[in-house]
């Protein structure tokens, strides 16, 4: 076949054009955050004095860095879904929730006597954690890769793990809101275990799935 | 580019056809770099062509066109020189006179689209060759085939990606 021919039977097919990465993406994300929180509300419910817990400063604080990795995740994946994309201003965004983290950590270690260390970074919750903030980032990042299929990255790895950086950020998001933990000193050890868990396995799909 | 995700196949078709000349160049110079002969080069500007294609709707359009396009080329590169690296390529002069002389061919027929074709559903290489090759629309084509246009318009669609995939499969 001639290249000629190929091009007449491109132009031929001009009228399917699919919908922007964009939009494809913050639809599967959206989507795939409801089915999760749907699982959280069935499943495992905020934790009984939540309403108390509002009222604290470290539990609320949780959630920052968690919204941030999420939005982060989900801009940043838009952008990969392009060949010519970049992260840009999404790798800030990542990295300022990293930096949140330790930063609360800081502060932690500076308010809480040392012997108290120890006993917080363990928590209680740990277990808990590392399961259940992957298994509700299951639906989120499964969408998350599907969506990211129609686009065209040039690295299908790094890719798959913003795709799973994203579906993380939501995983946390909801478990949070279960977990009795607040301390910084547990936040910052478990649940970055937790986020890598699923932007590890984002990068395994997405180095098999996002090749075109 | 816009009026082509726009529909009109006109303007689209002579993009393509504008950008052709200038892929050869790049895939021959990214070919040559890599030390690989020029033989694949029209089968990596017409897979190249493809992908560009399928994947239109990620250009952005605020963007300049000719980044995107050389990124994709770029990548449809290393692809065939990955295909070409687990292929085994014996020196064919020594044998050259157990063979017999090779056809005059076409330099812009594509070897790999070709035997590609070969692996597509009866009716979707049909389409595909009908549209392409033999230069029929759509209407034609389908009063031809007995289909809705809305079936020959679907089928090739299809077919297109199912050549895709199949490049992409061949590299495994």
């Amino acid at each position: 076949m001639k290249t000629e021919d190929l091009i007449a039977a491109l132009a031929a097919d001009g009228a399917t054009v699919e919908t922007p990465p964009a939009r494809r993406a913050g639809t599967a994300l959206l989507v795939g955050a409801l089915i999760a929180a749907v699982v959280f509300a069935v499943l495992i419910g905020p934790r009984p004095d939540w309403r108390a817990a509002i009222e604290t400063v470290r539990f609320p604080f949780k959630f920052v860095p968690f919204v941030l990795l999420a939005i982060g995740g989900i801009g940043g994946l838009i952008r990969l879904s392009r060949p010519d994309g970049r992260l840009g201003v999404f790798a800030a965004i990542l990295a300022l929730a990293a930096g949140l983290l330790l930063g609360s950590v800081v502060v932690e270690l500076a308010v809480v006597p040392a012997d108290r260390w120890a006993r917080l970074a363990i928590g209680h919750n740990a277990p808990h954690c590392l399961t259940l903030t992957p298994f509700l980032a299951i639906a989120p990042l499964a969408a998350a890769l599907l969506a990211a299929r129609h686009g065209a990255t040039t690295r299908p790895a790094l890719t798959g793990a913003v795709a799973g950086l994203a579906a993380a950020g939501v995983g946390a998001t909801l478990y949070a809101m279960n977990c009795t933990d607040d301390s910084p000193l547990f936040v910052a050890l478990w649940y970055p275990l937790a986020v890598a868990i699923v932007a590890g396995a984002g990068a395994l799909f997405g180095r098999r799935l996002l090749v075109w | 580019m816009r009026a082509g995700i726009a529909g009109d196949a006109r303007a689209y078709r002579s993009l393509l056809e504008a950008l052709t000349p200038r892929l050869r160049a790049l895939v021959a110079r990214s070919l040559a770099r890599a030390g690989a002969s020029g033989a694949d080069m029209e089968d990596v500007v017409q897979e190249t062509l493809l992908a560009i294609h399928l994947k239109r709707h990620t250009w952005e359009p605020s963007q300049p066109l000719a980044p995107w396009v050389w990124t994709i080329a770029r990548n449809k590169t290393i692809d065939a020189l990955r295909r070409r690296g687990r292929r085994i390529e014996l020196p064919v002069d020594d044998l050259a006179e157990f063979l017999p002389a090779p056809a005059e061919r076409d330099p812009t027929e594509g070897g790999d689209v070709e035997r590609l074709l070969g692996s597509l559903g009866e009716r979707q290489r049909d389409i595909v060759r009908s549209i392409g090759v033999e230069d029929r629309s759509i209407r034609e084509t389908a009063d031809r085939l007995g289909m809705s246009e809305g079936a020959v318009r679907v089928a090739l669609h299809r077919g297109l990606k199912a050549l895709a995939a199949l490049y992409r499969r061949s590299e495994a």
